[in-house]
């Protein structure tokens, strides 16, 4: 490998936000036909890095070389020119344009659909995409509209390609057919970068692996000669266990009874069909499914923020009393003194404030308490100092703005605030996403020892290895009804994988 | 690719958060840069002196007694709808119709004051002018907010054209009232007895003006900042998704907070009416519902912030008059320097979010 010579060479390169040094002298390569998994915590740097090298930033100093030859990147044209490509972890798109017209759009020459559509066919038969030109984006899946963005690069003449975090919206069974093409391109001579954070990903699919922490480049090595509990500790600075735990349910009894739900959206599409389950105290119900098949309205209807069609949900307190939770905004479920506590999945755009600091948004749910018009601004703070230092927030102050903090601070900051308030009901919508390895173990040991005080959980999760391995009972949906409730110890990832596409599985029709 | 590429001599990048010393260094800058600019295009253009003119500009405001209480009560007015406006702009609420919310107002204001002066004692009239003054301002922003709330309607149209309904019912009502018969203008309401003109403090005719939008001053920065209700605007404005997450009624708020935006207006018509003027034109508001619009944005919607905004305005177009009387010079030209002076202020935000910075061995070809 050292013979060859580096499609791309990065050198010492330094990147500062204000204060904060993004990137500190850097030295990468990027080889082709390799595919190089990018490693590092939340905040180490890795989306910064590869955001000069596609041409959104400019590096402060180093340079970087294509092929042994200097170039500057001064825009993601340049880059395009240079043959790199980026797909984003949030898709450019235009929903109501069909794949073909999203693929030539903003590119010179004369607009001619029916070629650019037979050139998108040949790029997706030479690497076993499935990609429908004419189709629109907004009739597509997450996973298709992912592949669109790939083959865009690819029909702009890419061949230096460089993926974030592709896999984190992906069923199992989509990312072995994303990670199937990517290989195909890797022997087809292309560079490929991907960044992610699943341990099991890096092994199945990397050549190479490169760690960054804390801006600094610490490593790297093929990935045969390494495993997951060195890269992590090369990652976090310090060995770390992998294990999630998993202890028994101590006197687990219902606590929320779901029964008949059933939810249509705004255009009237329905989005839950008769979904029933029971969720006990002091153990944790995971729910799995493809995104969009109603995780994100179950738990809303639950905290009583989602209009429901007909259903019942009841809270059933310690001494057996019950409660209707339907047709209750959380002002009044609050008020019926059911703790309920959730955990959204857009953590700034509902469960935060992205432009207050710490201390204001943990009054989100306190600024009532206390007579009188004036809120009562200390506790609040003091909760954040609190919270700081029991989750290890790494925050300036707590006079930040959240939305200034990382990905994992900022989950961090909710989920502090929603455990804070001593809740019986915990709901979690991908708690761990985008988060680094020990931050999200710190999400789980959190949620552990609210299972473990007789908090009843829901865990909404993405990552099907993490569910199986936290959780007691996991709930599987498909398409907005109930595939199967597996139990989480003894569950097989190809089963719950089935399921979650097909309802019941293969095992139970 | 065989192009010649060159490295970028500077780019801009973003920056950490400013202390507040350097933040108003920057700005201070922009304001020394905007006065040397005005002076250089004065000379160039008008071959005036450009020191006489500044002079000018500075005699607009403060130079005699007279003009300092102008001053002062202009800063008022504008500071009282700018005060208006604000809370329903930290709700991210645009309420463009402050004009005709304060037009309305007055004209509630005229209305007790002619129809109630032989019913009524004074005090009483006064007490009507008020209340009402108050409620028709409320209404007028209520009306919007309440289709905005229920409908989702969009408040910025609404509120807008709101100005044009009320622009013409004073219209309407000028001719209604008119005195003397003929003019098609109110004239001096109550000029012989003086009922319903609201008191004179320590004889100084615009005081009591001043005190009450001090006062009110002082209560919107409280209610913003340290009240519940203040939070609940912040977090609707930030995001209507987080306050319903946290049970805000999130329509009760647009409701509430618009009816409050539109009731101060209310407040800035009587004043106008009741104690300044003692009539009613359409113009009497005189832009300031627009006015107010760029006081707000210009102190980041704090009302203590604004006090200096609004000062700076008026201040600037006082002194252009007095620049066009004094020069025998077009008014325009005073519009001009005031231009100037507000884009170097308002540029200089750029600098205090982001920093040029200058590339290493920049020029050099790589």
């Amino acid at each position: 490998m050292d013979n060859k010579i580096a499609a791309v060479t990065m050198r010492n390169i330094t990147k500062r936000f204000g204060p904060t040094l993004a990137n500190d002298r850097v030295w990468l390569n990027i080889y082709r036909g390799e595919i190089l998994a990018l490693l590092g915590e939340n905040g180490s740097g890795k989306t910064t890095l590869m955001n000069m090298l596609s041409g959104i930033y400019f590096p402060d100093e180093g340079e970087i070389a294509i092929d042994g030859r200097p170039v500057v990147i001064r825009s993601p044209k340049d880059a395009f020119d240079l043959g790199i490509g980026m797909i984003h972890q949030h898709f450019k798109l235009v929903d109501v344009l069909s794949a073909a017209e999203n693929i030539v759009l903003g590119l010179p020459g004369k607009l001619d659909l029916k070629a650019a559509a037979k050139k998108i066919r040949e790029i997706c038969a030479a690497y076993g995409f499935e990609v429908d030109p004419d189709q629109k984006i907004y009739d597509m899946s997450v996973s298709q509209k992912q592949t669109v963005e790939i083959v865009k690069v690819l029909y702009r003449g890419a061949d230096i390609l460089i993926l974030d975090e592709p896999t984190a919206v992906l069923t199992p069974q989509e990312t072995d057919k994303l990670f199937a093409v990517l290989r195909n391109m890797r022997d087809d001579g292309k560079a490929i970068v991907i960044i992610t954070h699943k341990m099991h990903e890096v092994e199945a699919l990397s050549d190479r692996v490169a760690v960054l922490r804390q801006g600094q480049f610490i490593g790297d090595m093929p990935t045969g000669t390494t495993n997951a509990q060195e890269m992590t500790n090369m990652m976090v600075g310090h060995p770390v266990t992998l294990n999630i735990e998993r202890p028994e349910p101590v006197n687990p009894k219902p606590r929320i009874e779901v029964k008949g739900l059933t939810v249509r959206d705004v255009e009237g599409t329905l989005k839950l069909d008769d979904v029933s389950f029971t969720a006990n105290s002091g153990e944790i119900l995971g729910i799995a499914g493809i995104s969009g098949s109603g995780q994100k309205e179950l738990l809303e209807a639950i905290a009583g923020l989602q209009p429901v069609e007909k259903g019942s949900i009841e809270y059933i307190a310690d001494n057996g009393q019950r409660e209707q939770l339907l047709g209750k905004d959380p002002l009044a479920i609050a008020e019926m003194g059911v703790a309920l506590s959730f955990v959204p999945e857009d953590r700034l755009g509902m469960g935060l404030v992205g432009n207050m600091d710490l201390g204001n948004n943990m009054m989100l749910r306190s600024y009532r308490k206390g007579r009188g018009i004036f809120t009562n601004r200390k506790a609040p703070y003091k909760l954040a100092h609190q919270m700081v230092d029991f989750l290890e927030i790494s925050t300036p102050s707590v006079e930040t703005p959240v939305r200034r903090l990382s990905g994992g601070n900022v989950q961090k900051v909710l989920v502090g605030r929603e455990i804070a308030n001593a809740p019986s009901v915990l709901l979690t919508a991908y708690a761990v996403r985008g988060l680094d390895i020990n931050s999200s173990y710190l999400i789980y040991d959190t949620i552990n020892s609210q299972k473990m005080r007789g908090v009843a959980v829901l865990y909404v999760g993405e990552d099907l290895d993490v569910l199986l391995e936290l959780c007691d009972r996991i709930l599987v949906l498909c398409g907005g009804r109930v595939s199967g409730i597996v139990p989480g110890r003894g569950a097989k990832k190809r089963d719950v994988g089935m399921m979650m596409t097909k309802l019941g599985g293969n095992s139970h029709e | 690719m065989n192009k010649k590429t060159k490295t970028p001599l500077f780019h801009v990048a973003k920056r950490a958060a400013l202390p507040w010393y350097r933040a108003w260094a920057i700005r201070g800058a922009a304001l020394l840069l905007a006065l040397v600019l005005c002076g250089v295009i004065t000379s160039l253009v008008t071959g005036e002196d450009p020191f006489a003119v500044y002079g000018a500009i500075w005699k607009g405001s403060f130079g005699t007694t007279r003009k300092f209480w102008v001053l002062l009560q202009n800063i008022a007015m504008l500071l009282c709808v700018s005060l208006a406006v604000t809370p329903a702009f930290r709700m991210r609420c645009w309420n463009l119709g402050a004009e005709g919310q304060a037009l309305i107002g007055g004209l509630a204001c005229a209305a007790c004051m002619i129809t109630l002066a032989d019913k009524l004692p004074n005090w009483a009239v006064i007490l009507c002018m008020v209340v009402s003054s108050v409620l028709a301002g409320a209404l007028w922003a209520g009306i919007p907010a309440f289709f905005k709330a229920k409908y989702n309607t969009n408040e910025t149209l609404f509120t807008l054209m709101m100005n044009y309904v009320a622009t013409q019912l004073v219209a309407f009502f000028c001719v209604v009232w008119e005195s003397p018969k003929g003019s098609g203008t109110i004239g001096i309401i109550n000029p012989k007895t003086n009922i319903g003109w609201l008191p004179q403090f320590a004889v100084q005719k615009y005081l009591l003006n001043v005190l009450i939008v001090a006062v009110v001053c002082v209560l919107v920065y409280i209610y913003l900042n340290y009240s519940k209700h203040g939070y609940e605007i912040a977090v609707v404005g930030e995001s209507e998704r987080t306050a319903r997450y946290v049970g805000i009624k999130v329509e009760k708020v647009i409701l509430r907070t618009m009816l409050l935006s539109g009731a101060i207006c209310g407040l800035a018509g009587l004043l106008l009416v009741g104690s300044t003027n003692h009539t009613l034109t359409t113009t009497i508001v005189d832009g300031r519902g627009f006015t107010a619009v760029m006081v707000s944005w210009l102190a980041k919607f704090n009302p203590i912030g604004m006090i200096f905004t609004s000062f700076l305005l008026v201040f600037l177009g006082r002194g252009a008059g007095e620049v066009a009387t004094k020069f025998g010079l077009n008014r325009s030209f005073g519009d001009i320097l005031t231009g100037i002076i507000l884009f170097c202020i308002i540029g200089s935000e750029f600098f205090i979010n982001y920093e040029i910075k200058l590339t290493r061995g920049a020029g050099k070809e790589g």
